[in-house]
């Protein structure tokens, strides 16, 4: 029951999202080096945000074509839970696991703030914890987190209800004014078709206990933990 | 034969260009009048090829797979011989 956390060169949120599995959910995890090109054995994978090669070429682009990934979709295709935490998510979309592309936010600058997110589908292994349309704080921190995808995409994210999360107001209304980097229609995660893939730009990781000042990231991990040990 | 190319990468048309559009205010600012500034990047790849019609497949094969991202860029390639 171990989960594999990704570690590129330039990651850096790996320590985090271990000490959050292991010492706040309770869930046996490890780093993985990216060389390490099999995962078998394990029973999820977390790709941490940070800036892989610098985010050289593209955010996520080298990273996505290193032989780890051949093994993280080789597990996602396992029906395996994969989450991606914003350079995580930039990952997911460049290795195609994901639908869409991450662009430079509108206004063109590194946005480190706290987001309220409206939960827009619980039917994944991340977001079983949660209820439909309920709120959430949890922070963001990228200078490339506006979500594009073509109007087709996006009627197919629509239609399979794979939005998990959209930035909202702290009632839940989803405004241009809460958008903070212009995501198409305040996208701010989505999961695969098979729905077991999930890539964020917010950080979970980041509002995972009280002293951080949200505890709502926690939840996420949380399910994943439920699904992995089959206790939901 | 050894073959230089000249990659250059560009957003789709209809796509924000974040980073054109701020030079392009601060070009206003500055009492220019820029109809639109859009940004590029390029990449000077050299090669060996057995001729140049290999050299030009071998950089689209580089360019579908790494250097562009097809959701958002569209791609040219110049080439010469060295």
């Amino acid at each position: 029951m171990t989960v594999a956390i990704i570690q590129f060169g330039g990651s850096n949120c790996d320590q985090d999202v271990l000490h959050v599995l292991q010492d706040v959910v309770g869930l046996d995890a490890r780093l993985v080096w990216y060389k390490e090109d099999n995962l078998s054995g394990f029973e999820g994978v977390v790709i941490p945000g940070g800036f892989s090669y610098g985010d050289y070429l593209r955010a996520g682009a080298i990273a996505a074509r290193t032989p780890i990934m051949e093994s993280v979709k080789e597990l996602a295709a396992e029906g395996k839970p994969v989450l991606g935490i914003c350079n995580g998510f930039q990952v997911l979309t460049e290795s195609g696991l994901l639908a869409g592309a991450l662009t430079t936010n509108m206004y063109p600058k590194f946005r480190c703030q706290p987001t309220c997110l409206r939960v827009e589908s619980t039917g994944t292994p991340f977001t079983s914890r949660f209820k439909k349309g309920e709120v959430v704080r949890i922070p963001i921190a990228h200078k490339e987190g506006n979500f594009y995808a073509t109007e087709d995409t996006l009627a197919q994210l629509e239609h399979h209800d794979l939005v998990v999360f959209r930035y909202a107001d702290s009632e839940g209304h989803v405004t241009d004014e809460v958008n903070p980097n212009g995501s198409q229609e305040n996208i701010a995660g989505i999961v695969s078709t098979s729905r077991n893939v999930l890539g964020m730009m917010p950080h979970p990781e980041r509002a995972s206990e009280d002293i951080l000042g949200s505890k709502d990231g926690l939840k996420i991990f949380e399910s994943m933990a439920d699904h992995i040990t089959g206790s939901a | 034969m050894r073959y230089e190319a000249d990659v250059t990468i560009e957003l789709k048309s209809g796509m924000l260009d974040p980073e054109g559009t701020t030079i392009k205010r601060a070009l206003e600012h500055l009492g220019y009048s820029p109809e639109s500034v859009k940004t590029s990047k390029k990449y000077t790849i050299t090669l060996e090829s057995e001729n140049i019609h290999d050299a030009r497949e071998n950089v689209e094969q580089m360019c579908e797979k790494l250097i562009a991202n097809p959701i958002i860029h569209n791609y040219t390639i110049t080439l010469r011989e060295l």
